[in-house]
């Protein structure tokens, strides 16, 4: 029995029910956070489960946690926790600018809470069909939540976010019948042959020519949820669109669980292949949307949208590295996930506050952050100083790696990646630094906004940069391996 | 014994499958669309039953019968339902170049057949000569969601992309867990709910479910 693994799933779901009855309620937001804070104790329960007693598969074997899943599920519910925090002033908020109804304000709480639970399973799941019903899940959660303004561009973005998502998850499944109609000659029909525990001790004996078309089908179907070019479309539409919560769970969230499944693949089709087929794909698609989101970035108007692109390009520089491979490279992609999580969910808390004083997401229409509201104009030049990678932020130290290892394993690549993170750099400080500083347009809010989600994210992420606890750089090294 | 003939049997049902595909393709009315697809979802669970039948893979049974349920059924239902509350019944869509559309879509089926080839050399299945069939079908539905410029129609190529990707799984592997079957049919009926809610908030909005109204995010 593994009580605390039950607790981290239940947590949400039944959050989720509670909600959809009393999210109307004026404490229905305090319920949100409760709901979430429980979440994230029941993770920290089960990461300090397996810290003191090492991998666990618990229920017939459809569970599985081990280091690769597990920092992930204790990332997942702390973001979730934060965000949710955040959450509770700026709806209110936007309730009181008339945005929202009661009733939406109930859906977004219920949908908040499945949406958490959809991920957690999908990081739980030792079965790789219930990932991907997971996942497909977590993408029905999130179409309602993108729409909730209703405004013509919602809708159209959530439309755009279903059917891409939704053609794109349809090719992972036909990847997973793939896999499945593999794994079935060596482990027998049913669905021990899907269980990644049995899948990754056969994963030599695995039919190659299949798994390669299966690995090919997996990566365009869960790549297009990562947001990798040119699957990307969908992702800053949905992410400028919908309420800056969800913005900040997508971004912070959603991609990487969508990663972690590709992540998952990979292992199995390098057990099977011998080759670096999977990791060419993962190098090659990587590369490329870090280069074109970085282009784009300069292009973009609204602010929302620009970070949306951001991270476009973060998880292409991740898919790169764990493309790479190696120890080191593996290392720093685990290590970028963790900390582009927490960087880009706290610049979405302090745009969306951003947004709010302003009253647009146009940035040549946001001035003066700082002296209306410093906190949050600090909030958001830290962020983006730690989101581009400036030392001695945790982003500076993972870039850093990631680099350093392309020079020695690709340096064909360290070009591209070096103007990439330059020509990124300047697009986002140029637009930040005149929305935080000069003269203002901006005005009062009728809550007081949340500003210590921001400040706890960047304060992780700074001591990141100094400082990684030695259970996490065991983590990362036992994950690192794992993945190969 | 009675195997080879369920094989043929099972070959016929996959090119009427096939042939729905195509008939979808370029179907204009949006009532007789939910017609084929209803049809598609009879010859799949016909194809199943056989498949289950002559195998004996008695969870087979099972899949049969959700498929019937969800996809003869129940969405169909809902469908119907649907274009009658929004009074899309009998709209009639204009396609634009259907010759092309079609000859697209042989090329598609062509390259479904080369790519599904090596895989079906390796199933052991007595289904395998059709996993090219269901690969195509796949192909076909993504085209005509390319294609269709109304949102139902749009839709009802996802759900016939569901439909090949189902028969993919009986051809390749005789169905998947049963486990992974209920979850994804939970999917696609929670998706249909999602997607008609969402067909009323675009109605709503732009007084239409013409989806070239949304298609004014781009970039600069």
């Amino acid at each position: 029995m593994n009580w605390q693994l039950y607790l981290v799933l239940g947590t949400p779901l039944l959050g989720g029910v509670l909600l959809a009855l009393w999210g109307h309620k004026r404490w229905a937001a305090e319920l949100n956070i409760a709901m979430s804070v429980s979440t994230f104790i029941a993770a920290a329960a089960l990461t300090a489960e397996i810290i003191s007693n090492g991998p666990v598969i618990t229920a017939d074997e459809q569970f599985f946690v081990d280091s690769l899943n597990v920092f992930l599920v204790a990332l997942t519910a702390f973001v979730s926790m934060t965000t949710s925090l955040f959450s509770r002033p700026y709806m209110r908020i936007e309730h009181a600018h008339g945005k929202l109804s009661d009733n939406r304000l109930r859906l977004f709480h219920s949908m908040y809470q499945l949406f958490v639970f959809t991920m957690l399973l999908v990081l739980l799941t030792n079965n790789l069909g219930i990932l991907w019903v997971a996942l497909e899940a977590a993408t029905l959660t999130t179409v309602l939540l993108v729409s909730l303004y209703r405004t013509p561009a919602s809708l159209e973005a959530a439309w755009k976010y279903f059917i891409l998502c939704g053609v794109g998850i349809a090719q992972a499944l036909f990847g997973t019948i793939l896999l499945y109609s593999a794994s079935e000659k060596v482990l027998g029909a049913g669905s021990g042959a899907l269980l990644w525990t049995h899948l990754s001790a056969v994963a030599g004996s695995l039919e190659p020519t299949v798994m390669s078309l299966a690995f090919v089908f997996l990566l365009v179907g869960y790549g297009t949820k990562v947001g990798l070019v040119p699957l990307h479309n969908w992702l800053p539409d949905a992410h400028a669109e919908g309420p800056t919560p969800v913005s900040a769970v997508l971004s912070g969230l959603l991609l990487n669980v969508a990663l972690y499944a590709l992540l998952r693949c990979k292992v199995l089709v390098d057990g099977a292949l011998q080759a670096p087929f999977a990791s060419h794909l993962m190098m090659g698609f990587g590369l490329l949307s870090v280069v074109v989101a970085a282009f784009f970035l300069s292009r973009q108007k609204d602010i929302k949208r620009m970070f949306a692109y951001s991270s476009v390009e973060h998880m292409g520089l991740i898919t790169f590295a764990f493309g790479m491979g190696g120890p080191i490279a593996n290392f720093a992609g685990l290590l970028h996930m963790t900390v582009h999580s927490l960087t880009k969910s706290a610049i979405f808390f302090a745009v969306g506050h951003a947004a709010q004083k302003a009253g647009t997401q146009i940035m040549d229409d946001i001035r003066g952050l700082m002296k209306v509201s410093p906190t949050v104009g600090w909030g958001l030049m830290l962020g983006s100083v730690a989101i581009l990678g400036l030392p001695p932020f945790g982003v500076f130290a993972s870039e850093f790696l990631i680099l350093t290892s392309a020079m020695r394993q690709q340096p064909w690549a360290t070009p591209f990646l070096l103007i990439a993170l330059g020509v990124a750099f300047a697009a986002v400080f140029s637009k930040v630094q005149p929305m935080v500083f000069g003269e203002t347009t901006a005005k009062r809010l009728p809550h007081p906004p949340a500003l210590i989600p921001v400040f706890a994210h960047l304060g992780i992420v700074l001591v990141l940069g100094f400082y990684i606890p030695p259970y996490l750089v065991d983590w990362y090294r036992v994950a690192a391996k794992l993945i190969g | 014994m009675h195997l080879p003939l369920a094989s043929q049997i099972i070959n016929l049902l996959a090119a009427v499958l096939l042939l729905l595909s195509f008939a979808m393709l370029t179907q204009r009315r949006i009532l007789s669309l939910i017609n084929l697809f209803a049809l598609q979802g009879l010859t799949l669970t016909l194809s199943t039953l056989v498949v289950a039948f002559s195998t004996g893979q008695h969870h087979l049974y099972y899949s049969a019968t959700l498929t019937f349920v969800l996809k003869v059924l129940i969405l169909p239902w809902v469908l119907h339902r649907l274009i009658r509350r929004l009074n899309v019944k009998w709209d009639v869509e204009t396609l634009i170049n259907i010759p092309t559309t079609m000859l697209v879509g042989i090329v598609l089926v062509i390259l479904a057949f080369n790519v599904a080839l090596p895989i079906s050399q390796l199933a052991g299945t007595i289904t395998k000569s059709t996993l090219g069939i269901a690969l195509a079908c796949v192909l076909l539905a993504f085209l005509m969601m390319i294609t269709r410029s109304k949102a139902v129609p749009q839709v009802i190529g996802f759900l016939a992309m569901e439909n090949g990707l189902f028969f993919a799984a009986t051809s390749a592997t005789y169905g998947m867990p049963m486990v992974v079957e209920f979850g994804i049919a939970l999917d696609v009926l929670v998706g249909m709910v999602i997607l008609g809610v969402f067909f009323f908030q675009i109605r709503e909005r732009f007084d239409s479910l013409d989806i070239r109204h949304l298609e004014k995010l781009k970039e600069e």
